[in-house]
């Protein structure tokens, strides 16, 4: 067993930047990561970082933008600690080395971004995850932070107290890839979930092979109720043919949407007659698929973007990653060529329930980064808001965590007298297929710090086995593809009630298909069959909160688009949908949305670019 | 489709015995579930074989150190349906997932920037997914990284090349900053430093390395460049600069290079890296500092 003071799950940049916050405090932090921390999917962000660095910009201002561009749906005190914070963060960031872009002047350069009303997007290229990630590692490596890389998280071990908000979280349970080893994870302070987005759940996306939801998954089962997991965003470009993104910064430097006649359809079609292709990231995807839907879209499937008229020069230095990406995954030259794109699945806005601290209704599990939903970004994100959220909240998770006071939280967490409870008209019975399976301990007796540990480990244990002595069965590959399949066809950007419900049912069938699901490699050393299979447990669990919410969500805000509700029903729906597994059976609730912040309090608009 | 399993004798039989054995309603269900699902599959298989017509042939290196009959190294063949477009990644992956689920390789973002399955593709260090299987020849080899230690199939143990990544200090460090604001950078050093900027960590640098392959204790291009990206970076000074210097000097440092360019050749980001290492070479005899 291995014991610390707070454990860090994931090493993208919400967990690397939670562990050295963490460590500043004088914790004894470990980092568990599935990949080696320069691997994670951090590393492909492209576009930026917002931050109101400037004159002429303000705080406040990136705080209306960021409500604005939620559809009124994120909370006012996370939101507005993440815009005062991130000129902090993001000078921090320099400060340790960051390669930003620069100025003449010699000061990181800006750029206009989807949703801003200033262009306050920091940048390093078109490769500034990539920078953050490995100047983020650097920081790491610098302090001596224990790293196990290559393992595998695969259960909280959390005691198992009736109500979720009376548990603790003791530590994890992870597999060492290298090996086949189970091990415990004790930690005495904190653990924190980091393990980024789910886009694995859809077969469109342009998230990594690795994304595929374990941290909520775990969360969720372990009694921590998901929050506005319906809102899935599309991003408007990505290479069709493997979903590799081509950054929002090609439309922020003036790069053009071009349509099979040769319209520039933002403003020919009137989908955004003020900011064009620099409207929210809903309203483009929607405008493209439209126009593939009414026939207007190149090869039935998607349309063109231009950054030709940039010229090469202007080109090479702020967007050259976005010509090296068309070349190799598109065989496009973007200098002399338009270049085919269609919205794909990008980011997943909601995620574990927590405060602005970062603790959820467990005590001592927190969450950070694409996995959390603190709620800033609502039922829509703006690009350049993920980066500085993963910054902020990462950083607040591990002070926290390793017991600096950051105050009273506003948003509160867990199941409350605030909570309004709601219902799934789900076709098909919804959660575990045969007995009640969770992963908290069912026995009443488990809340002794090396009791919940050791069942933990050992419950892993029996899973693990079950897995691997059955030698006949599906394969986790079939189960993933139709999976992420159904969820395209039907969970997309158009939504419709039948869709919803057939999407259910073929999540159903899934879930029910993975009851006979077996890992055929027999081997202990570097089994990725069997990290495949657990991995594809976890996006069963998240399609079906993502759809169910989906379908119970009536009414039509920000990503979350649906048929017979064209209209955002502010008096009935400007709430939080939050999903918790309660006995094997998800339940679902809503909260309010805050919406006063600390001086004015946010007034929903209809939106428009 | 090769598996490794040893093939028991009772398998059969317990076969049966599940077929016929009074099972719970919801199993027998899914027993004909499973059926119809093998049958779907096969189907598919043979509609996409018969749409595509084309399969491309590929040779990957097998090892497990556990298994048996996979402990002797070896190659299997697969033959995939070929799309347009089609990296060695997504090849390796339809190979796995079509045929045997215990192949195994590293891979992530599937867009040459986590740098994770960097192999030994026809005879050159490559990383699959940015490799077009229409750019190779026919059959595909694919192995393991050379001059590193197999775990198993295609993944290699990446520890020494992290301990060489992190023996240069790869770290920002300065005492100057200025309150509240940013430090200055100017866009010329930015530009000087940003090729530098943009390893992944892959490993394929080092493994083209023939003095890397004979001497375990050389830095290797991928940590002098790291080096070479902290020490050209005007913020840090130029006390820190001459700290680097004496790092990248030491005996195993950048006097092991004897520029054959291998490493630069393979490097799918396309940095230059024996011009870096040839720079900080000159850096250090114009520094006058002791060499090897
Ligand atoms: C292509 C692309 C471009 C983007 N561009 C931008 C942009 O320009 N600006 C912006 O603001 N946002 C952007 N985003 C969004 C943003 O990059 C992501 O939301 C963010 O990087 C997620 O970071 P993270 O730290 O939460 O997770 P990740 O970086 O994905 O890290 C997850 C970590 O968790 C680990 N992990 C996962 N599961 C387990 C497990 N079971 N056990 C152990 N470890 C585990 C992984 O190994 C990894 O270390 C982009 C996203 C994508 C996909
Ligand atoms: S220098 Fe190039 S080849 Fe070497 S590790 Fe970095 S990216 Fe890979
Ligand atoms: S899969 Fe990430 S570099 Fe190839």
């Amino acid at each position: 067993m291995h014991e610390h003071d707070v454990i860090v799950v994931g090493a993208g940049g919400a967990g690397l930047r939670a562990a050295v916050a963490a460590h500043e405090e004088g914790a004894d932090v470990a980092m568990v990561t599935k990949l080696h921390p320069v691997r994670s999917h951090t590393g492909a962000a492209e576009g930026g970082i917002n931050a109101a660095l400037r004159e002429g910009d303000s705080w406040e201002s990136h705080a209306y933008d960021t409500m604005k561009g939620s559809d009124f749906l994120g909370d006012a005190p996370a939101i507005e600690t993440l815009c005062k914070t991130s000129p902090d963060e993001v000078i921090q960031l320099e400060h340790w080395g960051m390669p930003f872009s620069r100025e003449e002047d010699g000061r990181v350069s800006q750029r206009p971004f989807g949703g801003l009303s200033f262009p306050r997007t920091t940048y390093a290229g078109a490769e500034t995850g990539h920078h953050l990630l490995h100047t983020m590692y650097e920081q790491v490596v610098k302090r001596g932070i224990t790293v196990y890389d290559e393992w595998y998280v695969s259960r909280l071990a959390v005691t198992d107290h009736e109500n979720p908000e009376d548990r603790t979280c003791h530590g994890v349970v992870a597999i060492d890839i290298q090996t086949g080893r189970v091990e415990g994870f004790k930690a005495r302070q904190g653990v924190i979930i980091a393990t980024g987005g789910p886009g694995q759940a859809f077969d469109h996306t342009t998230n990594a092979v690795s994304c595929t939801g374990d941290g909520p998954a775990m969360a969720y089962r372990a009694g921590v109720p998901l929050e506005d997991m319906e809102f899935i965003q599309f991003h408007p470009t990505t290479l069709p043919s493997t979903g590799v993104l081509i950054s929002e910064g090609v439309r922020g430097e003036g790069g053009i949407l071009y349509n099979a006649n040769g319209e520039r359809l933002m403003f020919e079609y009137g989908y955004a007659n003020n900011a064009g292709e620099l409207a929210s990231r809903d309203v483009v995807s929607r405008a493209e698929l439209t126009e593939v839907n009414e026939g207007r879209g190149i090869e039935d499937e998607y349309v063109h973007l231009d950054m030709r008229h940039l010229g090469e020069e202007r080109i090479i230095d702020r967007l050259e990653n976005i010509l090296h990406l068309a070349e190799d995954f598109e065989g496009v030259d973007g200098l002399t060529q338009p270049m085919p794109v269609k919205p794909g699945q990008h980011y997943a806005m909601g995620g574990i329930e927590t405060d602005e601290n970062g603790q959820t209704c467990i005590s001592g599990l927190y969450a950070a980064g694409e996995c959390a939903c603190v709620s800033v970004h609502g039922a829509n994100r703006l690009g350049g808001n993920a980066l500085p959220e993963l910054i902020v909240y990462g950083a607040r998770a591990g002070r926290h965590a390793a017991g600096t006071d950051l105050g009273e939280p506003q948003i509160q967490t867990g199941y409350s007298a605030k909570s309004e409870d709601g219902h799934i008209d789900s076709p098909v019975p919804l959660g575990a297929v045969d007995a009640p399976e969770g992963d908290v301990a069912a026995d009443g007796a488990a809340v002794d710090v090396d009791t919940v540990l050791s069942k933990a480990v050992e419950a892993e244990n029996t899973r693990i086995e079950r897995l691997m002595t059955k030698d006949e069965g599906v394969q986790h590959a079939e189960i993933r593809h139709k999976l992420q399949k159904a969820m395209t066809r039907n969970v997309n950007v158009f939504r419709t009630e039948d869709g919803l419900k057939q999407a259910l049912r073929d999540i159903r069938e899934a879930r029910e298909a993975y009851e006979d699901v077996y890992v055929a490699d027999p081997s202990r050393t570097f089994n990725t069959d069997l990290i495949h299979t657990i991995e594809t447990q976890n996006l069963i669990d998240i399609a079906e909160t993502i759809t169910a919410g989906a379908l119970a969500r009536t009414e039509f805000r920000g990503a979350h688009w649906r048929a017979e509700h064209q209209v955002r029903k502010d008096e009935e729906w400007i709430k939080h949908t939050l999903m918790a597994w309660n006995d094997g059976k998800p339940e679902l609730y809503y909260k309010p949305v805050i919406l006063e912040g600390e001086e004015k309090t946010y007034e929903p608009k209809e939106r428009s670019y | 489709m090769s598996t490794q399993v040893p093939e028991t004798e009772s398998e059969p039989e317990q076969e049966q015995e599940l077929e016929q054995s009074s099972k719970p309603e919801h199993q027998q269900r899914r027993l004909a579930e499973k059926r119809e699902r093998q049958a779907e599959r096969e189907a598919e298989a043979k509609a996409d074989a018969a749409a595509d017509e084309e399969t491309i042939h590929l040779k990957v290196f097998r090892y497990d150190p556990e298994v048996e009959g996979k402990k002797e190294p070896r190659f299997d063949d697969f033959h995939v349906p070929f799309k347009q477009g089609m990296t060695v990644l997504d090849a390796l992956m339809q190979a796995r997932d079509l045929f045997d689920s215990s192949l195994t390789f590293r891979h992530s973002c599937r867009q040459a920037i986590c740098g994770s399955d960097a192999m030994f593709v026809n005879g050159r260090q490559r990383l699959c997914c940015k490799t077009q299987i229409s750019e190779l020849s026919e059959p595909v080899r694919v192995e393991p990284l050379p001059h590193q230690e197999v775990v198993k199939d295609l993944v290699v143990d990446m520890e020494h090349f992290y301990d060489q990544m992190e023996a240069v200090e790869p770290y920002f460090q300065t005492n100057d900053l200025p309150e509240g604001e940013e430090q200055r950078q100017t866009r010329e050093n930015r530009e000087k430093v940003k090729m530098s900027t943009r390893c992944i960590w892959c490993g394929a640098c080092m493994s083209s390395c023939n003095i890397a392959a004979g001497d375990n204790e050389y830095l290797g291009p991928a940590a002098l460049n790291k080096a070479y990206r902290f020490a050209m970076d005007e913020r840090e000074g130029e006390d820190m600069k001459q700290h680097r210097l004496q790092i990248i000097e030491q005996e195993h440092g950048v006097w092991r290079c004897q520029t054959q360019f291998s490493c630069t050749n393979v490097c799918p980001k396309d940095i230059p890296l024996t011009e870096h290492i040839q720079e900080l070479k000159r850096e250090a005899v114009k520094n006058n500092l002791k060499f090897w």
